[in-house]
């Protein structure tokens, strides 16, 4: 029959639309964990890798906890946290954040660190403050890689929050789980089907957001050495 | 923790270390020896890049759980519903890899092999490869830990790996079996890496001696651990 007849034709019927375990319900479910999730990781490792990007020290050791943090199984933490401590908003929210953190703060200190020495010094020359040359040099020119660590971020916590749901968290991955859990293929073929159009839509607000916060001299100037 | 429980399970850990390791380590190979005629094609046409880097970084922002029970539907509860979504991860990564690495070859490298009389083949398999070798292995490493990480994901469809003490630790309310997954994951995915590392030393001699950074990460993959 195919993934996608199975997926159209859970997706049609009017009793996926409705209550509680309704798709409406269940996207507005995703979007909350992410947006959450992203928000506090964003709050935490943004003035972190402003800090050591614009000071150069500690860069180092943020660049490899990044790598070992590839290594780390989500799954693992989210099914070890749950036996640990039991399933509260914590369980999923501590491995989301604090996976979430590595591409912002990687990319932060990247882009900080990146900015040319004679745009600082020239900044300087003009009698900026060393709060000045971050807040109006080295933010704006770091401005897109930080908005490609916040992407990486996002998709890593949609992704997640999918699989946390194996644990008992609420969203899209509740159809997939559910659905296996019970032999529904429709089910599960739904839910996926809901879940790559959502992936897919917070790729392109990334995209758009990049339109309108991405100073207009940077683009001209990524425009212009294409 | 209970210690005894791992001696006494000693053949099922190593079958799951070796599954883990087929699934982590397969995708990226596959999608290396894909994505280097790939990467040369994009350098060579410029206006090839932009779409697939578009496709890219549309396939990496789905889901693999997702992508796994799409493909149950084609392929079944086998290793290939796993490999597949993990080659086009892996892909999404070494591609821009090895373009990135392609173009960070000078131009006055290239300009001289042409005027010590290297075709332009000949060129690409003996100085410009080569000289891309720190950038794809780059690539490499992350696809190979974040392959071997993500495998575990397919327990939950029923492929084994790893994952299956995550899930039967769960199942079992037995946190020794949780940490034993979480550990060996860990473990399989810094040996590999410290493997590579030592490959690239061992590929680039000529950078022995010097500190060589990641540089800057302008493509969207490359920072990216998922899930």
């Amino acid at each position: 029959m195919g993934f996608l007849n199975f997926a159209w034709d859970w997706l049609k019927s009017p009793a996926q639309w409705h209550g509680p375990d309704g798709i409406p319900v269940r996207v507005l479910q995703h979007l909350g964990y992410t947006a959450l999730s992203v928000l506090i990781a964003a709050a935490i490792a943004l003035p972190v890798g402003l800090l050591i990007g614009h000071y150069g020290r500690g860069g180092f050791t943020a660049v490899n906890i990044a790598n070992i943090w590839r290594a780390i199984p989500t799954l693992g933490l989210l099914i070890l946290l749950v036996v640990l401590i039991g399933f509260s908003a914590f369980t999923w929210l501590i491995p989301l954040v604090a996976l979430g953190i590595p591409p912002i703060l990687v990319n932060t200190y990247e882009g900080v660190s990146g900015v040319d020495p004679d745009l600082k010094d020239a900044a300087r020359g003009m009698g900026m403050t060393q709060w000045q040359v971050l807040w109006k040099v080295e933010l704006p020119l770091a401005v897109p890689l930080i908005l490609l660590g916040l992407q990486v971020t996002a998709i890593f916590v949609v992704a997640t929050a999918t699989i946390a749901a194996y644990i008992g968290l609420g969203g899209l991955g509740r159809y997939i789980i559910d659905g296996l859990a019970s032999n529904n293929y429709g089910e599960v073929a739904g839910g996926a089907a809901v879940i790559v159009v959502l992936a897919l839509a917070v790729q392109v607000l990334f995209v758009g957001l990049r339109r309108l916060v991405v100073p207009a001299g940077l683009r001209q100037q990524a425009r212009a050495s294409k | 923790m209970v210690w005894s429980w791992i001696p006494q399970n000693w053949t099922s850990i190593w079958q799951y270390t070796l599954d883990n390791l087929l699934l982590g380590l397969l995708p990226p190979i596959i999608g290396l020896i894909v994505s280097v005629p790939v990467g040369i094609a994009c350098v060579l046409w410029g206006w090839l890049y932009p779409p697939v880097l578009s496709l890219s970084s549309a396939i990496y922002a789905l889901p693999s759980l997702a992508l796994f029970v799409v493909l149950i539907d084609y392929t079944g509860l086998g290793n290939l519903t796993v490999i597949i979504p993990l080659t086009l991860f892996s892909l999404c990564i070494l591609i821009p890899a090895v373009v990135d690495g392609l173009r960070s070859v000078p131009e006055s490298v290239r300009q001289a092999a042409t005027a010590m009389g290297f075709t332009p083949v000949r060129r690409l398999v003996q100085v410009e490869l080569p000289l891309a070798v720190p950038v794809i292995i780059a690539g490499l490493r992350i696809a190979v830990v974040s392959s071997i990480s993500l495998a575990s994901v397919g327990q939950l469809i029923g492929v084994p790996s790893l994952g299956y003490f995550l899930i039967d630790g769960f199942q079992r309310d037995f946190p020794t079996e949780i940490y034993l997954g979480i550990a060996l994951i860990i473990a399989l995915a810094l040996i590999c890496d410290v493997i590579l590392v030592s490959v690239r030393r061992l590929l680039t001699p000529w950078l022995r001696g010097r500190q060589v950074s990641a540089g800057p990460i302008r493509v969207l993959p490359i920072t990216a651990g998922r899930m």
